[in-house]
């Protein structure tokens, strides 16, 4: 190991920290000075200006390699230091074979920490999560030089690199790195070329993560089996290297946060249904048989758009021969085809209970390790789903806790024990998130329900409604306003329940919004989820109802159970939607002398745009009211943190 | 007159029963209504002017009050009023004019006809219209440049040399069913005016969104597609009648790429879109709009967006009226059927239950008011307008006596 590169494979907190101590030595970023031991008391990094602005306190705690695996390939890394320049590598690219390889016995031990997991969730600003002594001397030892980089403020950062890296690597991998030499010279490509590899390693990488072939080797969260498997995971983590490297250099700039967690966090991009090549993978895995939709509108060829109506029959017809696919999902990914389940919280709970289904009836095959196993199940099983039906935002995050529950599940259990508590975990978070979640928002909303509102709602909420019966059962005096569209018209099956318990309602269309308005006194609606810029993203016709009666000056209340809020970020409709069956608007049920659009499949020029949601500006919206409380839409990031954390926790 | 009296009531059936529906096809009835009535009409020898304006105030007055939410009804007769105002004008201008301009031949005429107390008449009645002549030179100056309905001071005055004073109860009607003649041809033509104009307002790949059909918007967008202009259009069905429908048949048949979107997807589309260009039921006194319902909708989307909203109408939609309540006094609510199938909900609509208030109550209203800081601009016949500018537009074409038709009607309020 030559000095440069030990810098770097100071993973450990405590070198830092140590580093406090020799402030002096920092500076020669631009140089590469020689090692000299006096920095191997470490923490000139929090001294020394660092590129991010980042304090050694904020590093995080090397992580798992089984917590980083799964995503490790696309994830952004740490992000490199000016530092590197001294390495020949040309700045911001990034070399993974440079990072200092930990040793094996590293690794073990890192493994083998108990506290791991909890430091992982941590975000790395804690001080507390900074890893045992015990870990850091480790490191320490294996660091011929530990000192000599320690100045710049890319060593502070390239532990979690390392770690997140290498976790996994055996000595193999530490060889590899000598060869360091080579490796630069590589990392010389072009923009374009590393951004054309990007791109295809996105691709390929997708294509694992959707029939799960690969994942299962990447998503091992099995400690014990670490060590054996060292060779291969060795062999996995190289080959990730290879293809993280171009990835990685985007974000650097953006995520400044070396911790883990942070960039965990990033949502990685979307499937973009106009790139063609990564579209023609996709469909040769797919189960489902997919005809692309005739006259698809342009500006949405960014998004799935199929034949409906083709598709069921043909996977019924399948219906024997789905090896793979348990009945009780494939069950409910015909009935989200069919349309029979609709709405967030029912969709996210006939799939949380397939799971359970799926769950009891599993077992482990022989040479396999359950958590990874199972987590492979699952991709199949969601990937399935999404050819059914593109997942919604809530179903997003309740399968992210299903798989962090399984990640997490201590080794020593059996596979009955295991089963037992995922399927009990499985019930907590219906109980806890959606059902005891909506009854605390009928808590809080119910008090902003005073004799004589009009209250205005569009579509058909679940949480809405529970709140509007939950009112009247109080013997509130109100009157509800059933705003509708089409082609759903969910506001006709909503105003037959209300109707049903002796709810007086109007019911009108969305174009006599306006017309209504004046009457109104409140409104509320529901989201199929809230985005961390306060948008609310929710059926469409949504966000024109907010904007009337923001006109109107007539408060907007959101409800919307706090499991469903998401990090990600929307200004428009446009970029991120759900595209139903055209066929659906030219067709009215009931007026069939309007019958002007019946042959569209045939003219060119004709397109028919069926959206399924829309996005509300969070201007429109007074108040989101969550089972955390009422909050206003700035607060909704705020949510998404803690609750987050509270989550990867539990 | 039985027989004109029989085609008034059959119009005004019509119009209660809605069976005239359109402000195109209304005015033109309206206008042809009125020509046939003032053709009928007998004249006595003085004062015909005010005797035409009785008759057709009084067919006016039933006809608004048939449909009153037609707001081009009153329209029409208001602008039929003015016609008979300025051509009694300018008969009598014309008059005058040769009075003090040719005080030799005129003498020589009244003389010979020694009916001397008629020219001074016409000279006190030109003096007690003085005033009110000159607002309407003021009003008339643009529009009369515009090269509409009024016929030039210059050719009247030549004619009028010659007439005597049982050719001038002839000439006034017919001067004035010519005048309305040309009305008629104004606003048959409206479309093609407007059309002209499209090339300077689409450009080239641009993207136009519009809700429910309207010929106007038709005619417009077609007029810029004939000119070579390659755009997108997204049509809003324009729920419940779901007009967009046959409007997007319609613009596909003539080539145009369109895309039909739910009325519910216009704020997620408008984010994409260069324009709002729509067609309205009628446009008020201070340049807000009566549309069909939704479009206040559409205006506030394109106004969060900043997106020019733009409306095309032509000049007889242009309503000397301003709005009061206009949500409510100019709307019309159609059947629930249209929103609820017959018998879904019939049993809590009924108001023997609960004491006589149904459990249900579906609101189907048919317009919509866009007010005047919602509209970008406002395309008439004659040009683009700012909302601002509606109000001088109307002094050209109304005369103010006719805004109220009937005083004590207190239901349309100026």
């Amino acid at each position: 190991m030559d000095a440069r590169r030990v810098p770097r494979t100071v993973s450990d907190p405590k070198v830092r920290q140590v580093g406090f101590f020799t402030p002096g030595a920092p500076p020669d970023r631009s140089h590469s000075g020689p090692p000299h031991p006096a920095s191997s008391s470490p923490p000139v990094a929090d001294i020394s200006p660092s590129g991010n602005s980042l304090s050694p306190v904020m590093i995080p705690p090397p992580r798992h390699l089984s917590a980083e695996l799964p995503r490790g390939s696309h994830l952004p890394h740490a992000p490199l230091s000016p530092m590197r320049a001294r390495d020949s590598i040309p700045v911001g690219s990034y070399n993974p074979s440079e990072f200092a390889s930990p040793t094996a016995s590293e690794f073990t031990e890192d493994a083998l920490s108990p506290n791991w997991p909890v430091r992982r969730s941590n975000s790395g600003k804690f001080a507390s999560s900074l890893p045992a002594g015990g870990f850091d001397m480790s490191s320490v030892k294996q660091n011929n030089f530990p000192a000599s980089s320690l100045t710049t403020v890319s060593i502070v950062k390239m532990p979690p690199g390392i770690t997140e890296k290498d976790g996994g690597a055996g000595v193999e991998v530490q060889k590899e790195r000598n060869k360091v030499g080579s490796k630069p010279l590589k990392e010389k490509t072009t923009k374009a070329q590393r951004r054309a590899l990007q791109e295809a390693q996105r691709a390929a990488k997708a294509a694992a993560k959707a029939d799960g072939s690969e994942t299962p080797a990447a998503s091992s969260g099995v400690i014990t089996s670490a060590n054996a498997n060292q060779l291969k995971a060795s062999k996995a983590s190289l080959q990730r290297k290879d293809s993280s490297p171009v990835a990685a250099p985007e974000k650097r700039s953006s995520d400044r946060a070396p911790d883990k967690d942070r960039k965990k966090d990033v949502p990685h991009p979307r499937m973009q249904f106009d790139d063609e090549t990564r579209v023609e993978k996709a469909k040769k895995r797919s189960v489902v048989k997919q005809t692309e939709a005739k006259n698809r509108v342009e500006l949405f060829r960014h998004l799935p758009q199929y034949e409906h109506g083709t598709r069921l029959a043909d996977l019924e017809s399948k219906l024997f021969q789905l090896d793979p696919v348990h009945p009780a999902v494939y069950k409910v990914g015909l009935r989200y085809l069919a349309g029979d389940i609709s709405g967030g919280n029912a969709r996210c709970i006939a799939m949380l209970q397939a799971f359970q289904e799926s769950i009891k009836d599993y077992s482990t095959p022989p040479e396999r390790a359950l958590i990874r196993d199972l987590t492979t199940k699952i991709n199949s099983y969601v990937s399935f789903m999404i050819e059914c039906r593109p997942l919604s935002i809530s179903m997003g995050n309740a399968i992210r806790f299903l798989k962090t529950r399984i990640a997490k599940l201590p080794l020593s259990l059996s596979e009955s024990e295991a089963k037992a508590i995922l399927l009990s975990d499985i019930d907590r978070f219906i109980n806890e998130k959606i059902i005891l979640a909506d009854k605390v928002i009928v808590k809080h909303a119910v008090t902003k329900i005073t004799d004589g509102d009009v209250l205005l709602t569009y579509g058909s909420s679940s949480a809405v409604e529970l709140l509007l019966l939950h009112a009247h059962e109080l013997g509130k005096k109100f009157r509800v306003v059933v705003v509708d569209s089409r082609p759903k018209l969910e506001g006709k099956l909503l105003l037959r329940r209300l109707v049903g318990k002796g709810i007086s309602c109007t019911y009108t269309h969305i174009n006599a919004v306006s017309y209504i308005m004046h009457e109104v006194t409140r409104v509320f609606l529901g989201a199929s989820s809230v985005l961390s810029n306060g948008t609310v993203y929710s059926r469409v016709g949504t966000a024109s109802v907010a904007m009337v009666a923001h006109q109107f000056r007539i408060p907007v209340l959101v409800c919307c159970e706090a499991y469903k809020f998401y990090e990600r970020v929307q200004l428009d409709s446009i970029c991120s939607n759900e595209l139903g069956d055209p066929d659906a608007i030219a067709k009215i049920p009931g007026r069939n002398e309007i019958n002007c659009l019946d042959d569209w499949p045939n003219s060119e020029n004709l397109q028919l745009l069926n959206l399924i949601y829309d996005a509300t500006p969070s201007d429109y919206v007074s108040m989101i009211i969550t089972d955390y409380g009422m909050i206003p839409p700035t607060s909704v990031p705020v949510i998404v943190r803690e609750y987050r954390r509270e989550h990867l926790w539990t | 007159m039985p027989d004109i009296q029989g085609v008034v009531n059959e119009f005004i059936d019509k119009l209660k029963k809605r069976k005239v529906e359109g402000s195109l096809e209304t005015a033109q009835l309206t206008a042809e209504l009125l020509r046939s009535v003032i053709s009928a009409q007998k004249l006595p020898p003085t004062n015909q002017a005010a005797a035409l304006i009785e008759a057709v105030r009084d067919v006016g007055e039933k006809l608004i009050a048939a449909n009153p939410v037609e707001l081009s009804v009153g329209n029409i007769v208001r602008r039929v009023l003015h016609i008979i105002r300025e051509e009694d004008v300018s008969l009598l201008t014309s008059d005058t004019g040769n009075l003090t301009l040719l005080p030799g031949g005129d003498e020589k005429e009244t003389v010979g006809q020694g009916d001397q107390c008629d020219p001074f008449a016409a000279a006190i009645g030109a003096e007690s219209l003085r005033p009110q002549l000159l607002h309407m030179l003021l009003g008339n100056m643009p529009n009369s440049a515009a090269a509409c309905h009024t016929y030039s001071f210059g050719e009247n005055a030549e004619e009028k040399s010659k007439s005597d004073i049982f050719g001038r109860s002839r000439k006034l009607k017919h001067d004035v069913i010519e005048a309305i003649n040309v009305l008629i041809e104004d606003i048959d033509t409206s479309h093609e005016l407007i059309g002209e104009q499209a090339v300077e307002h689409i450009h080239q790949s641009e993207v136009i969104l519009t809700l429910g059909q309207s010929r106007t918007v038709l005619e417009f967008l077609r007029a810029a597609k004939d000119n070579k202009r390659s755009f997108r259009v997204f049509v809003a069905e324009g729920a419940p009648r779901y007009q967009g429908h046959a409007l997007a048949q319609e613009l596909v048949g003539r080539g145009l790429k369109t895309t039909v979107i739910t009325d519910s997807a216009v704020f997620a589309m408008i984010s994409r879109t260069n324009m709002v260009i729509v067609g309205v039921h009628a446009v008020m006194a201070n340049g807000g709009v009566i549309a069909p319902v939704g479009m206040n909708m559409v205006a506030l989307a394109a106004q969060k967006h900043a997106v020019p909203f733009v409306v095309v109408a032509g000049i007889h939609k242009l309503c000397p009226l301003y709005p009061d309540n206009p949500e409510v006094s100019s709307n019309n609510l159609r059947s629930p059927s249209e929103l609820l199938e017959f018998g879904e909900f019939s049993a809590c609509m009924d108001f023997g239950c609960l004491g006589g208030a149904p459990l249900v109550h579906v609101m189907n209203p048919v317009f919509d008011y866009v007010p005047p800081e919602l509209v970008s601009l406002i395309i008439t016949d004659i040009g683009g307008h700012k909302p601002s500018y509606v109000y001088r537009l109307i002094n050209d074409y109304y005369s103010s006596e006719d805004f109220v038709l009937n005083p004590k009607d207190a239901s349309l309020k100026v």
